[in-house]
Order: C-alpha cells, then structure tokens, then sequence
C-alpha cells in the first residue's frame, strides 16, 4: 500500500494490535475478527454514535495520555476485604496481586495458556449475542484482540469480592481487557473494579448469571483527566437471578460505558446504574452511559438509574433501551436519566427508547435536566448551612438513587466517601 | 431584639411593591403576632428576613440584636440567631434528617466560634428533644421532610427550631394544613422554647393558633403595612368580625 493511499479505519487499527494466537479462545477471535471487519469500526455517522464522537477511541495509535497522581487519597475499596487481581497499563502484576485462590470460586487468566472448556463457551458468545440489533464494534474488536482478562467460574458463594485493579502507568499504553465471569446456579459474586488501566482502555465484560445466582458489580473508573475508555458488560440472567451494577465515573475526556443486559429466564432481576462527576475546568469531559435490556421472559424486572452531575462544559449522555419481546409478560422495566447542570455551559443529552412486544408489562422512563432547586438550597442556608455544604449536599442528595443500587453498606459508604471528596475538590 | 424600620421591599424581576414601609419591634423574649389578608406581604416580610433571592430592598433596615440582618447571606442570618419556620417545609430526599441536622447545628457552631458537637453529643440532645415533639427515631433517619405527614413537617420544623436555639423565630403559617392535635403538638414545642432571651414573629390566618401560641402583641398587616396593634383582643376581634372593618378604617376596603 502506498504511503498516499488511505488506509481502511479497521485495517490501520488491526495493524497496530497483535492479535493472540492459538488457545481456546482461538475460534471465537477468529469469529469476533470477521465480524468487526464486516461492520466496520464506528464513526461520527453512526446513529448509535451521534452524541459521542469516537475518534480517539477508533485511532491506530491512542492520544499520549500521562498517568494521573491522585495525591494522598486512600484507594478506594481499601478497606474492603477482597481478592485483588491487578493489571498495570493491561498486563497482569502478579506482585501486586493476590493468590488466585478463592473458595468456590475458580480463577484463570486469559493470557495463560490453558483449555478452559467453560469459558471456550462463553467467551464472545454473550458480546457475539450483543451484536444484534445494534452493532457494536468495540466490543467486537476487543474479543478478537484482549490480551489479557479473568476467567471467574463461580459454584459457591464467594466468600469476598473480587477486585479487579487497572493502574495506569505508561502514557501510551493501549490496554484491551477481556473478562468472562460465569455464575452457576445459586452461586454468588461481587465484583469490585476500579482504575484507569492506561492511556486508552477497551474493556469487555461478559457475565453469565445462572438460575438464582446473584452478581454484584460495583466500578470507580478512577480520576484520570485524560482518561479514554470504551467498556461493555454483556450480562446473561437466568430464571431466579440477580445482577447489579453500578459505576462511578469521575473525570475523563471520553468515556463509553455500555451494558447490554439479556434477561433470559422467569423471575429474574437486572439493574444498573451510574452516578458521573464531570467538571470541563479540568480538561474535557464527555461520558456516555449506552443500555439496552432485552426482557425474554416472564415476570422480570429491570432497573436503569443514571445520574450526571456536569459543571464548565461537561457532557453527559445517556442513550438506554428497554426491549420487552412478545410473550414477557408482567416485566416490570424502569429507565430514568437525569443530570445536574451546575452552571449553563454544560449539556446533557438523552434518548430514553423503550420497545414493547407484550400486552400486560409495566414500563416507564423519565429523563430530566434541571439546576440546584434554589428553594432547597435557600431552605438549606436558612438552617445556617454555608452555601457550598449546601449545594453538595443537594448534589448528594441528587445522586443518592444511584448509590442506593449498591447493596452492600460499605460499599455504598465507601463510594459515598469518593463522591463527596469530588466535590470538595470542586468546588468552584 | 428585632427591629424593622421603614421596610420597603418589591420583586426583583418585577415592579411589584409589595412591602410599603414596614415598623415593627419585637423585644426580647416577646411573642408577636401578624395577621392580615392573603397578599398583604406577611410571608414576603418573613422571606425578606431569612434572605431569600428574588426581592430587593429599596429602603429601610432589619436589625437583630443590633446587627443589620439585610447585609447578610441567609447562613449568616441563622448563625446570627434567626430561625424561618416554613410554611411548606422543602423535601430533601436522599440527605437524612439527622445529618442535616448535625450538618446545620455545627455549621451554626463554627459561624459563632464554638466547638462543634461530637456525634455522641448531638445525638444525645437531638433524641431527647425529638421525644418532647414525638418524633420517633424513624423519623429521624427518614431523608428530610420526604414521605412526612403535614404534621410532621411542621413537628419537624420545630425539632430544628429547638436545636438551633435562635433568639429570633420567625413562624410562617405554621398552623396551615394541621389538624387541632397536631396544632396543639406544635404549640408546645413552640411553648416549651419561649425564653426571656428568645422572641417569635407568628404569622397566622386564623387565631385558632394564638388560643395555643399566646402573643404579647398582635398586628394586622394589609397592602405591604402594618396598619394597627393592639394586645391578644386584637386577634380575637379579627376572628369575629373579619378584617372589613379594620380595613375601611384605614381606606383599604378593596384590598381584600
């Protein structure tokens, strides 16, 4: 190819990636390759893209990004009692990690060379699922390229979180992350993940949630400025079951998080939620929240809580589908987008979408963009509470649905911690 | 002591006068009372004292204990001893009770200089003044005033009230939307925390409030003034002969 003749998109980022070979997950990457060269990466004219441009997260080679100092504050979930699995820039730190160990929990790496059978059956099967109705090319690019993730085989309960830690080292690291959890029935899982990884991050994450299993995922994608990061959680949950996730998301220039959620089996449950911090004092910031909930059987319900508190030009996005096939009777389906616009240079863009096949459900979706209600703050400054506690209070109180999805105390105190340390920092 | 002179008030975004030269000294440890039509201004005097956005003063003064009350941001008002009970108490969901209010007594605390009260400290006092207002502990973790009753909104106002220990209290139709036992309920919270060294400004309707809540004086506000005083008989002859009268005499007869 000649130096003037341009370059397919999907050709240039191929070249500048190795893609592992052999291994069980071989077939599925090989699938996954196919499919991401037949759909193309996503551009501007992507309908599914329209709010969010995904240049830096399509580019051959990511933006130079150095690594955040987060100063003197405590990591969080350090206090938690939990099986740490650490990857720095997207390659596993075996140092600084625990020992693979876990009762009733079964722990493995992608990048070691072992056969797996219940992985090889998961393994971009649940993002090759998620392809359809709406593409999504990341995801696909990633299944064809990880180079590294977890394979968690859950039987029992676990008797601590996992925590899955990405630190961010090299500014140019480019890391691509695969992981696949497998709940078998009545298992039990929390996964705890927080961390920028590197300069540029895709993620994927596929959760198989058996008959009356419960996951928990609770995310703080950390507090890098110049953080681009494209995630996918591609859940599959079974009769009986529950899955729940919640992230917090602070700072970031350009942040994709999407959560395709396949309800499967009768009685189940799924929610997911976001609270996002973004403050464009601080360099750009642009997060999207991208969910679609497909319910397939009866008697479901599905949860999406999403809340953006944006200052000085932030961005917020929220695109969420609710899809309620024929025959999912009584699915109980909630969606409800709402930001926080501190000052008039910001925006908030949503597309709420809910599609019914069934006759007897119960669904609704609000989305909303609104300032501090002054009447409360002023109730707030009678009480002689100085008017920057008062607002962050408000801002709490906003953002207190989302927090609420958390189930475990701590975790939800923790987090909590992480909010209001945010906004005493940002104050202005 | 409060000490209003000459206050003259309209909206910000409007040309609307609505206070037109208000006089009105409320002494140490004095309740008064202001009655008077819908629209006479009483609630707008009230805001106007706690420093709410949306009304400039044009002329006059509001000094609290020899302080000017108009040149201060509403959390300094609080800390200089000034107390709002809402007529609509705002909820707040998501920001539990007792944080708030730990959050205000101590943010009133540092204001003044004092040390802030421990979480065992405060806890202690807020239970056992919650009790006397039969406020129970579910209430108090409840987030503020949301899924409240009326009642307890108002019983919550004045659970504030007694943990703050203002030396000025503004009452602001605390009587609408209650019921005579929930009424009586309030009156007692209100009762227990009169003190020669604290004053109350009850803003009424009806005088029902006022069989509960003795006043030292009463005052009937119409068009953005005061337009007459007198001791607690002044209540009761609003109660029974309407405020036409008392209007008339003073050329207001269309204001009703």
């Amino acid at each position: 190819m000649s130096a003037v003749e341009k370059q397919n998109p999907v050709e240039a980022r191929l070249d500048a990636l190795t893609i592992p070979e052999g291994g069980f997950a071989a077939p599925a990457r090989a699938e996954a390759l196919a499919r991401l060269r037949a759909m193309g990466l996503p551009g501007r004219r992507d309908e599914y893209w329209k709010y969010t441009n995904p240049a830096d997260l399509v580019a051959a080679m990511p933006p130079v990004a150095p690594a955040f100092d987060n100063g003197d504050e405590t990591p969080v979930f350090d206090a938690i009692d939990r099986l740490k699995i650490v990857f720095v820039d997207g390659v596993f730190d075996a140092a600084a990690s625990d020992d693979l160990t876990l009762a009733g929990v079964e722990i493995a790496r992608l990048a070691e060379p072992a056969d797996i059978s219940w992985a090889g059956g998961l393994y971009g099967k649940l993002e090759a699922d998620g392809q359809t109705p709406v593409a999504r090319p990341m995801a696909a690019l990633n299944t064809a390229a990880a180079t590294d993730g977890v394979l968690i085989r859950v039987t029992g309960q676990a008797a601590r979180p996992i925590n899955l830690i990405y630190v961010h080292s090299s500014e140019t690291s480019d890391p691509i992350l695969h992981h696949c959890i497998k709940l078998e029935a009545g298992a039990e899982l929390t996964v705890l993940e927080n961390g920028p990884a590197g300069a540029r991050f895709n993620k994927v994450m596929e959760v198989d949630v058996g008959e009356g299993a419960r996951f928990h995922h609770v995310r703080a994608q950390g507090r890098d400025h110049q953080r681009r990061a494209v995630t996918h959680i591609f859940a599959r949950v079974a009769a009986n079951a529950l899955f729940k996730s919640f992230t917090l998301t602070a700072n970031g220039v350009l942040t994709r998080n999407e959560c395709v959620i396949d309800i499967v089996g009768d009685d189940a449950v799924a929610h997911v939620a976001g609270a996002a911090l973004g403050d464009g004092a601080t360099g750009a910031f642009h997060h999207d929240d991208t969910v679609f909930v497909t319910h397939g059987a009866l008697r479901c319900e599905s949860r999406q809580v999403f809340k953006k508190v944006l200052k000085h030009g932030a961005t917020g996005v929220f695109q969420g589908k609710i899809l309620v096939k024929e025959g999912a009777q009584k699915t109980d389906g909630y969606q409800i987008s709402q930001s926080l616009l501190l000052d008039d240079d910001s925006q908030f863009l949503a597309k709420p979408e809910l599609e019914i096949y069934a006759d007897d459900v119960q669904c609704s979706h609000g989305s909303t963009t609104g300032a501090i209600d002054e009447t409360a703050l002023f109730y707030l400054r009678s009480r002689g509470v100085p008017v920057d506690e008062a607002i962050k209070l408000l801002v709490l109180s906003f953002l207190a649905d989302t927090i609420e999805e958390i189930e475990d105390e701590r975790l939800r105190d923790d987090i909590t911690e992480r909010l209001e340390a945010w906004l005493n920092r940002h104050q202005d | 002591m409060l000490e209003i002179k000459n206050l003259h008030v309209k909206l910000e975004e409007e040309d609307k006068v609505i206070l037109k030269g208000v006089d009105l000294t409320v002494e140490d440890g004095k309740v008064h009372a202001i009655m008077g039509p819908n629209g006479s201004g009483k609630s707008t005097l009230s805001y106007v004292l706690a420093g709410r956005d949306g009304y400039e003063v044009t002329e006059g003064s509001a000094e609290l204990g020899g302080e000017e009350l108009l040149e201060m941001e509403p959390e300094e008002r609080a800390a200089a001893g000034l107390f709002l009970a809402f007529q609509y108490p705002v909820e707040i969901p998501g920001v539990g009770n007792m944080t708030f209010l730990r959050t205000a007594v101590n943010a009133q605390r540092k204001a003044r200089g004092q040390e802030e009260l421990t979480a065992g400290e405060f806890l202690k006092e807020v239970r056992a003044k919650a009790k006397t207002l039969k406020i129970d502990a579910e209430m108090l973790k409840r987030p503020v005033n949301v899924g409240f009753s009326g009642g307890e909104k108002k019983r919550n106002e004045i659970l504030q009230m007694a943990m703050l220990e203002p030396k000025m209290c503004i009452l602001d139709e605390t009587d609408s939307g209650l019921d005579v036992d929930a009424m009586r309920l309030v009156a007692d919270g209100v009762n227990a925390l009169r003190d020669a060294g604290r004053s109350f400004l009850v803003i009424t309707h009806y005088q029902r409030l006022l069989d509960h809540i003795k006043p030292d004086v009463v005052h009937i506000m119409a068009d953005g003034r005061i337009i007459k005083t007198g001791g607690p008989e002044l209540a009761l002859e609003v109660e029974q002969n309407g405020y036409a009268d008392i209007l008339a005499e003073h050329g207001l007869e269309g204001v009703v």
